[in-house]
């Protein structure tokens, strides 16, 4: 079992920080790799990545958006309750050697994740740019942790409520066209977003990694649930990811398969109500 | 002539006796129970014999009693009053005089003696009927769920034996002077010794005969592919259907679990040193056991929430009940294995950590990677590993969605595409689960299919589907990206190939497809590479598994030991049951090594210091 230590609501409720007392995986755990948590003994396994890690007071951070069952159930737990399981970490580590610079690309809650990420190239040495994007101001997360990392901090919201209006793609178009010394760009966030920050560094031939969040069970490589199609070679996220070249991924198949269990979703949410 | 091929042989089944002289029957009924009636002498009076059917209990009418020991002066037909003593065949037991019947078994007459010896229960017929016999008695089919009702539940499909069956079974074993069903068994369990007990109705010290060499029974006589390993080389097999060991084996193990029987094993001496079983499937639990019993502190890592591996994630309810598993690993923890869950051994601790807290490690993950064909259309929604669907059926309960979270995957037209055990298991679970139509695609004829002859038979009966000889080529998907059929090709078989099998080819042209609304691959694991990666001293062979010693298990990395299906590829539950057995030997002997060493060391070093 392990207890939740800390409960922070973000964004109006509709995304959550939880900090998990987890030693062993606070330990262990790199930038860019996941846990997959079950919350009850009739719970699924979600898999969810790691937005911060105390190693010393054996504390993983998460984050996470309610979209679903399960997380709607999380979303009831508070402090010092127990989830009943947590399996990590998982995944490769994410590459963060010192390149010079780079280009942090988050949207959504996938700041969470950039987050750990970003800091990580940060402690390698690398100058750090970091572009944010919400839907609206309400749904920023994060801003003051990616200030603290970063060496730049750009803040988009769709809707013009905070920072720039547009996209995360903006932002890093202009970077692109003034910088000459970005040597890596690194996103993650929806997979549209993703699917256009790759369209756009092709143009330009900067590499890309994007990590990637499919449909898991196990995490452990066992269910092949998680198959994507990567420079059309079939890899399992779990094991051969989280990360990968983003020029090579196959975005519209990842789509679909995200999207398969959408009914399935919205029945256990509306047998859980009842 | 005869005493020297006279055997002892006590039946169990209804016999009916005839006189050897007149052909009369000895057979009567007396309020309603059927007996064997003769006439006798003793001390010179003439007396009733009366014998139960069985022939295993000496009741006597008589008007003296006959003290036990006691012999009787004659034995005699009431109708035709000749004797029945036979001079020239003494008592296999007591050496006294025998009197001869007739008596008719498995539609055959034949000479059967008894001892004339008040007590003796000593019963002889000669080898050679006794065969006769045992090759005449009708392998005992296990009664089981109606295949119409038990598409609609998940409960065990055989009921397994009765204990009259299993004695009626245990009756077929000829106890072969060099039994071969014992080489063909991977751990070499002592087949006939522990069905004579079951003869003897000795089913609990039959359990105990088979735990000796194997750990979990129960589990084995379910899963266990016997017909291609003990029964296959059962010599009764050459005649008629081979003893059904398998399912004599799940009876007894049944029955000393059911009845309580099941004892704790005394720990010996604890050795002081910690052994890491990486991984909770049959031959980890196997090693697990093992060394425990050793008297060694043992630690088992497993991945998943539950343990079991393959126990759990893999095999259907309905094939091996949970209940089972869980039991065996009650067991184990009692005799103080302890178990560490959630633990992704390569990530959380790697081998060389594990190493540091452990005395020796071994390495039973299985292979677990999913395969797939890398046909067009295999990331289509609806299509599944066996894995995943097995893993969201068994190990996540989707079936009871949504009480359980994780959604089931179901479709009306189901294609499962391979022919094992695990393709069996997909196709019967897609069955119980409300698919209408399940349809097992598989490349090769159906006597190449790979599974268990039971598990084909039983899925035969649910209704699912074989296409034999035919290969899906690619998927075809709706707009929204779901299977919606699988374009197949015709095969054909040719020469055989490196497995001695024959390898199938590809008729041209001669595509079809097949409409589904869900397709499941089971074609097969490969290694899965996350402790490999984390262990780069450990080598491995050329096709990505573990190299390992094969009279050892010893990996090239020293104090690492690994077996099953990371060394051998995708096999059975019983060959990683032995090789957790194996890994148990050699890292005891090596491990005593190190002990002993250190014994010594300390002793060495006082030397030094006077």
């Amino acid at each position: 079992m392990f207890q939740i230590v800390r409960k922070q609501e973000m964004a109006k409720g509709t995304i959550i920080r939880f900090d998990i007392s987890a030693p062993k995986i606070a330990k262990k755990i790199k930038a860019g790799q996941f846990v997959i948590l079950r919350v009850n003994e009739t719970g699924e396994r979600i898999p969810l990545t790691v937005a911060d890690k105390d190693e010393f007071a054996g504390i993983i951070t998460i984050i996470f958006q309610v979209v679903g069952k399960t997380t709607a159930l999380m979303r009831s737990l508070n402090e010092g309750d127990l989830i009943k399981d947590v399996v990590g970490p998982l995944g490769k580590p994410a590459h963060t050697d010192k390149v010079g610079t780079v280009v942090m690309v988050g949207g959504g809650t996938g700041v969470a994740i950039l987050h750990h990420v970003a800091k990580a190239y940060k402690e390698a040495g690398n100058f750090v740019i970091s572009i944010i994007g919400a839907r609206d101001k309400e749904m920023l997360i994060l801003e003051n942790d990616m200030a603290q990392i970063s060496d730049e901090l750009v803040v988009t919201t769709d809707d013009g409520s905070y920072g720039q209006r547009g996209f995360v793609t903006d932002p890093l178009k202009k970077y692109l066209d003034e910088r000459q010394d970005i040597k890596q760009v690194y996103a993650i966030g929806p997979i549209i977003m993703m699917q256009n920050v790759v369209k756009l560094t092709e143009k330009y031939k900067m590499p890309t990694m994007v990590s990637l969040n499919p449909i898991m069970i196990d995490g452990t490589g066992m269910c092949g649930g998680c198959r994507v199609k990567v420079d059309d070679v079939t890899q399992f996220c779990c094991v051969d990811g989280p990360d990968f070249d983003g020029f090579k991924v196959d975005f519209a198949e990842l789509l679909n398969r995200n999207s398969m269990y959408m009914k399935e979703e919205k029945d256990s949410l509306l047998f859980s109500i009842k | 002539m005869l005493d020297q091929d006279v055997k002892y042989l006590k039946f169990k089944t209804y016999l009916n006796s005839y006189c050897p002289h007149c052909h009369e029957s000895f057979n009567t009924e007396k309020k309603d129970v059927k007996q064997i009636e003769f006439k006798s002498k003793y001390k010179g009076e003439e007396i009733d014999l009366i014998l139960s059917p069985y022939l295993d209990v000496f009741e006597v009418e008589a008007s003296v009693p006959i003290q036990e020991g006691d012999l009787v002066d004659d034995i005699s037909c009431p109708h035709c009053k000749k004797t029945l003593i036979h001079a020239e065949t003494p008592c296999g037991e007591c050496g006294s005089p025998v009197a001869e019947v007739i008596v008719s078994a498995a539609s055959k007459l034949i000479p059967f003696f008894l001892c004339s010896k008040h007590g003796c229960e000593w019963h002889g017929i000669t080898k050679r009927d006794e065969r006769r016999i045992k090759l005449k008695i009708p392998r005992q089919d296990m009664p089981e769920q109606d295949q119409t009702l038990r598409v609609h539940n998940w409960q065990e499909v055989p009921y397994g034996y009765t204990s009259e069956l299993a004695l009626l079974e245990a009756g077929r074993c000829l106890q072969c002077k060099k039994p071969m069903c014992v080489d063909g068994c991977p751990v070499n369990v002592d087949i006939p010794d522990f069905i004579a007990l079951v003869a003897e109705e000795k089913f609990d010290e039959a359990a105990k005969k088979i735990k000796e060499t194997n750990v979990f029974p129960a589990i084995c006589g379910r899963v266990c592919p016997q017909e291609s390993q003990c029964e296959a080389k059962c010599i009764v097999g050459h005649k008629d259907k081979p003893v059904a060991i398998g399912r004599l084996e799940r009876f007894v193990a049944d029955y000393e679990r059911k009845m309580d029987l099941v004892k704790i094993p005394q720990i010996i001496d604890n050795t002081g040193q910690k052994v890491a079983i990486v991984g909770s499937g049959p031959g980890g639990l196997t090693i697990a056991a093992d060394m425990r019993q050793l008297g060694y502190s043992v630690t088992v890592f497993e991945a998943l929430h539950e343990t079991g591996g393959v126990l759990t994630y893999g095999i259907p309810e309905f094939r091996l009940p949970k209940s089972i598993v869980q039991f065996e690993i009650e067991y184990l923890k009692e005799m103080g294995v302890r178990f560490e869950l959630n633990h992704v051994i390569g990530n959380i601790l790697t081998v060389d950590e594990l190493l540091e807290h452990f005395d020796a490690v071994y390495v039973g993950v299985g292979a677990g990677l999913p395969m797939f064909m890398g046909l067009e259309g295999e990331s289509l929604g609806n299509l599944f590993s066996a894995n995943e669907y097995l893993t969201r059926m068994n190990l996540m309960k989707a079936y009871r969605f949504p009480e359980y979270d994780t959604p089931m995957p179901k479709g009306h037209n189901v294609v499962v595409v391979g022919g094992g055990n695990v393709a069996m298991d997909c196709a019967r679970t897609a069955a119980r689960s409300g698919c209408e139509n399940v349809t097992i695609v598989y490349r090769r004829s159906r006597h190449e299919l790979p599974a268990r002859a039971e598990e084909v038979h039983h899925a035969e009966e649910e209704g699912i589907k074989f296409k034999l000889l035919n290969n899906p080529v690619r998927y075809l998907g709706t707009d929204n990206n779901k299977v919606k059929a699988v374009e197949c090709i015709q095969m054909e078989l040719g020469e055989p190939d490196a497995s001695g099998r024959r390898r199938p080819v590809p008729i041209e042209g001669s595509n079809f497809t097949i409409e589904c609304d869900m397709a499941i691959v089971a074609i097969g694991n490969g290694p899965n590479p996350i402790i490999f990666d984390s262990t780069p001293d450990m080598k491995l062979n050329k096709w990505g598994y573990i190299e390992a010693n094969e009279d050892t298990n010893e990996t090239t990395k020293a104090f690492v030991y690994a077996g099953g299906d990371i060394v051998t590829g995708a096999a059975t539950v019983i060959q990683a049951m032995g090789a957790g057995r194996i890994a148990a030997r050699a890292m005891h002997e090596k491990l005593t090594e190190k002990r002993e060493a250190a014994k010594k060391k300390p002793a060495a070093k006082k030397k030094t210091t006077n």
